[in-house]
């Protein structure tokens, strides 16, 4: 049961094969086991998730089970929920409880799921290794000594280690991707506008989208049916049709144009990760798909780009944190000023100050030109480059990350370093793209490498058709990883 | 691009967070390591080209939707203001404001 | 030494809505502290901006208004700054495209006609409150009115001394009430000026550096405020020193204005445009729409009076000074009584009328009089009924209740003897009694003329119609 699809559990629960208590119970029991060791997790709550689970199977003797009623679903701690504090891996919301809830967290409720717990996380989600949290790191469940990727690290390494079926994450340049990625679990980063941002706690707000993590695609399509859909309290949340996002899960391949961009192949990638990549890419070739070498030329600029336009918007957004209605407040001070320096000196950690300091620079008269205005410039070249680039394919796909999961600490004293290895993760959230990564293949010492697939505007259930027949010929996304064993 | 010191305290100053002389060093090297970085886009020719504040403005036409004027939310000052690191008949309590 | 005062007006009206700017929270004045603060007011974590279309539309109304360019896309902006009264750290306000550019408002200063340039009008929420009365060494703060949707109405800097700022604040102030844009109840913070003060010799081209007085709630209080900070810049430049940019705050006790803000603390509001706000598009559809559903403006109102009534344009400024007075005006004229002229309504509304609702303090909405009681009053006037003098005391006790002018004039016998027979008699009566003063009259003293008129009204009660006793004494006496 820990390694059963979505649509598995659904159907075991339907057949009262086992009670939502009972399977929440079983994941829980799972998270005691493990998660002393992975600290994929920042709040756990039995009693709370087990009186869920309750209701879920109340429903369902009802008659008024969906697809995901009694199913256990672990948040990503930046998602605002009522029974359970949101601390956003902060020291600043350590002891927050929302008194509202998350519009994602309302449609999970909606369809009966169970909350798992919240998930750790990179700091206020700036990072890419899950290291800045100030409730410790988390651990790759596939070499503990070593990253799950950032900034939903936990997210990823629940569902990695069998935590969870199914967990939530945001990405803004990379946070669902790229710990899907160096964990060996399926992630998508939605088109922008299509998963609600109210409630979600907010990081760089033109980028920050929110999606889900799980074992494979098909489990993705249908997290999405409950996770996506207009929300008129998020004035950037787009009014559109419902859609089956699993309705092209047995997309026909052949014919497919697959891009091929030679700026995600040049030097800087892992042997082993061009590889499997190389591979993956082949075997769809194999099943009748036609690739196109592409190029993205402004991809080196994304990185630049990304981190002139990500840390100006978070300085602002950070604002609130002042100690004067929620939160950290320092415990001493002379004055209003030094309330405010100390508070937010003390409830912030190192990465997230130096953001908000870059991003306070970017904005600052004499300099707003230069960097800003000229960063959201850039930000069109990229975009325009995926235009022109869609005008010739369908779907585009090269490597998540350069590499694959590197020691914890390794890249903690270099955070240029950090910033450079999303290279590829960051030009779709720039574009407002849709971007998944799925399991394909490990390196020579067993670490999951990642294959991206992005896709035009609302291209999502064709990149999960795409995924869903990679995985139903391969069988990356089952394997269990070797500090979590079944 | 590297920033001096009054630069520094400058924007710890706009962005309200204390940033001890020991940290001062530290801090800076940091951060001249990231504008290092950024400093790259000085080199791209974007003349001509308008600046892109929302990720779909280029491709799909949207604008801001308007809320019909009505009175949605009720009182819940007792649920919002439990958390508050100081409140008092009703308001938040900070150090004297000084105009 | 001449000095020329510049004065440019910058006015927060506060937007007649249900709800809040950007949030679904109440828009209203006087409720417990942080009970009309929603989640998204106090900014916690998460909450987004979704913006009111009614404060939109009245913002496209004022643009309408004063004939301004209302832009066809907008833009939110982010000012960033840390208040403990502003949540999110930032207010979300209009920086570089404005809903509303350009404009003119015009007004009368001392009986001549201005006429004023806008820079723009642009939308933005309004901050909560700090609170210190009740506390020692803290400040509670309320966010009841953070979110409140706000106009900022910004002139260009034409205005030409104290008198004619506050003359313009005033004719704003009753434009944004007359479109229903903003209910002008100064006392709650509806409409606040903040005021950029600058001096510099007559002649000179360059304007002087400014400073901007925040926060002027009444129009006396901007009055002296204005004249204060001019003398005080004038001193200065006098004795030779130069004016300090700064930000500066009147305090009414002391009749003076004082600094606000430090120099260290010179703010920098790094404006960029808002992310978690979507362009405002406007449409010809969406500006016809609203420009239909809007009442006559003061402008076209006071053109129509000015060439259907032929009054002079002063009168007309002063009947326009708001839709109900205006409306009153047009009632009163329409209530059929034919010896009411334009110019005698006119009179009575800008003369006596104004001046005992000045005494009461009261609004046109509450005037107890209605118009047609007003018109028939003016009416007996005008026939000859009753004098000018006896018509105010009519007034008064239809201020106090009495409906009907004619049972008022019945009851106290205010009726004026208008018969010719009736004034001769008296006036002969007089002139046998008063040999003397009419020897002095013929001898050339004036004087006793009016003291021969006094008595023929002494004789009358007082009810003799001045005019004709003048004319039949006139005729008497030179013959």
């Amino acid at each position: 049961m820990l390694n059963s699809t979505l649509s598995a559990l659904g159907a075991a629960l339907a057949a009262k094969q086992v009670s939502a208590v009972e399977l929440t119970g079983l994941f829980l029991a799972r998270i005691r086991a493990l998660d002393g060791k992975l600290n994929a997790f920042i709040t756990v709550d039995e009693e709370h998730s087990l009186a869920q689970a309750r209701v879920a199977d109340e429903r369902r003797s009802h008659g008024a089970a969906g697809p995901l009623t009694g199913i256990p679903v672990a948040h990503k701690d930046i998602y605002c929920t009522r029974g359970l504090r949101t601390t956003c891996g902060s020291r600043m919301l350590a002891a927050y409880t929302s008194p509202y809830d998350a519009h994602v967290i309302e449609r999970f409720d909606a369809a009966g799921a169970i909350q798992l717990g919240k998930t750790n996380m990179d700091e206020f989600a700036m990072g890419s290794s899950n290291e800045t949290s100030h409730f410790g790191p988390v651990r790759n469940p596939w070499d503990t000594a070593r990253v799950p990727g950032g900034s939903s690290g936990g997210s990823a390494a629940a569902v990695a280690a069998r935590m969870a079926p199914a967990a939530t994450g945001t990405d803004t340049g990379g946070s669902i991707r790229q710990p899907a990625a160096l964990s060996g679990v399926s992630g998508l980063k939605p088109t922008y506008g299509v998963v609600s941002r109210y409630g979600m706690i907010a990081f760089a707000s033109s980028l920050d989208q929110g999606g889900p993590l799980a074992k494979s695609a098909a489990d993705l399509a249908l997290l999405m049916n409950t996770m996506a859909g207009f929300d008129a309290r998020d004035s950037t949340s787009l009014e559109r049709p419902a859609e089956d996002y699993g309705r092209e899960l047995n997309l026909n391949l052949a014919g497919l144009r697959i891009g091929l961009p030679k700026e995600y192949f040049g030097d800087g990638l892992e042997p082993d990760v061009r590889a499997c990549v190389r591979e993956a890419t082949r075997w769809f070739e194999g099943q009748g798909a036609k690739m196109i070498e592409i190029t993205l030329p402004n991809t080196a600029l994304a990185v630049p780009v990304y981190y002139v336009i990500a840390p100006a918007e978070a300085s602002s957004n950070l604002s609130r944190f002042d100690g004067v209605r929620y939160g950290h407040r320092a415990g001493e001070y002379a004055d209003l000023a030094e309330m405010y320096r100390r508070t937010r000196a003390e409830g912030f950690g190192t990465e997230v100050k130096r953001r908000i300091l870059i991003g306070t620079y970017v904005l600052s008269h004499g300099y707003y030109d230069a960097y800003y205005l000229q960063a959201q410039r850039a930000r069109r070249l990229i975009a325009k480059d995926f235009a022109e680039a869609f005008a010739r394919c369908d779907l585009i796909m090269g490597p998540t990350s350069p590499t694959t999961a590197f020691a914890l600490g390794a890249k903690a004293d270099d955070p240029v370093q950090m910033y450079l290895n999303d290279i590829f993760t960051i030009p779709a959230p720039l574009a407002g793209l849709p971007g998944l990564s799925i399991p394909c293949g490990f390196d020579a010492t067993g670490l999951p490498v990642g294959l991206q697939i992005m896709g035009d505007y609302f291209a999502e259930a064709k990149m999960l058709g795409a995924a869903h027949r990679y995985q139903q010929a391969t069988d990356w996304h089952l394997r269990a990883a070797r500090e979590a064993p079944l | 691009m590297s920033l001096t010191p009054d630069q520094l305290r400058r924007i710890a100053l706009l962005a309200r967070i204390e940033v001890s002389d020991a940290e001062q060093r530290g801090v800076t090297e940091r951060l001249n390591a990231v504008l290092g970085l950024i400093d790259q886009l000085q080199a791209v020719d974007t003349r001509g080209i308008e600046p892109m504040s929302h990720p779909l403005d280029g491709r799909l036409p949207v604008r801001q939707r308007l809320r019909a004027d009505e009175v949605t939310e009720a009182d819940r000052r007792e649920a919002y203001q439990k958390g508050a690191p100081a409140a008092e008949k009703g308001l938040y309590l900070v150090p004297k404001v000084i105009e | 030494m001449a000095w020329e005062i510049v004065v440019g007006i910058e006015s927060h009206t506060q937007l007649l809505t249900r709800s809040k700017m950007f949030s679904g929270a109440a828009n209203a004045f006087g409720a417990a502290p942080n009970t009309q603060a929603s989640a998204v007011d106090i900014a916690l974590p998460g909450t987004l901006p979704v913006a009111n279309l009614a404060a939109i539309e009245h913002a496209i109304r004022f643009g309408l208004a004063v004939q301004g360019r209302i832009s066809a896309r907008s833009v939110f902006a982010r000012k960033n700054y840390f208040y403990p009264d502003l949540p999110k750290g930032y207010q979300i306000s209009q920086y570089e495209i404005p809903i509303v550019q350009g404009g003119t408002v015009r007004f009368f200063v001392d009986k001549a006609e201005k006429s004023i340039r806008l820079t723009r009008a642009h939308l933005e929420e309004d901050a909560g409150k700090s609170l210190h009365e009740n506390f020692t060494d803290l400040s509670g703060i309320d966010l009841n009115r953070a979110g409140t949707p706000l106009l900022e109405i910004v002139t260009e800097p034409e205005l030409r001394g104290a008198k004619e700022a506050v003359a313009y604040a005033r004719a704003l102030h009753a434009l944004v009430v007359w479109i229903g844009i903003c209910d002008g109840n100064m006392q709650e913070g509806s409409f606040r000026c903040d005021a950029n003060v600058s001096v510099r010799k007559i002649g000179d081209e360059e304007l002087g550096t400014r400073c901007e007085i925040k926060n002027l709630n009444s129009f006396r209080f901007m009055e002296q405020a204005i004249e204060f900070e001019a003398r005080r810049q004038i001193e200065i430049l006098q004795d030779g020193g130069s004016i300090e940019q700064q930000t500066r705050l009147y305090d009414a006790d002391r009749n003076e204005t004082r600094p606000m803000r430090s120099k260290e603390d010179a703010q920098d509001y790094r404006y960029f445009p808002d992310p978690d706000l979507l362009p405002l598009v406007i449409t010809e559809a969406d500006i016809e729409r609203i420009g239909a559903s809007m009442p006559e403006l003061p402008e076209q109102k006071r053109k129509r009076y000015a060439e259907k009534f032929d009054l002079p344009a002063y009168d007309v400024s002063l009947l326009t000074e708001s839709r109900e007075k205006a409306n009153y005006f047009e009632q009163s004229l329409a209530a059929g009584f034919a010896a009411v002229t334009p110019k005698l309504a006119a009179n009575w509304l800008n003369g006596e009328i104004a001046s005992k609702m000045n005494d009461e303090n009261l609004a046109f909405a509450a005037l107890p009089v209605s118009p047609e009681g007003f018109a028939k009053l003016l009416s007996r006037v005008q026939d000859g009924t009753i004098s000018q003098k006896a018509a105010k005391d009519v007034l008064t006790e239809m201020w106090a209740g009495q409906r009907d002018p004619d049972s008022v004039i019945a009851a106290k016998g205010l009726k004026q003897i208008s018969d010719s027979g009736a004034i001769e008699k008296i006036v002969d009566e007089v002139l046998a009694a008063n040999a003397k003063q009419v020897e002095d009259y013929r001898a050339g003293k004036e004087k006793a003329f009016n003291s021969l008129v006094g008595q023929v009204m002494k004789r009358s009660q007082g009810k003799a119609n001045p005019a004709q006793v003048n004319e039949t004494m006139r005729r008497k006496l030179a013959g």
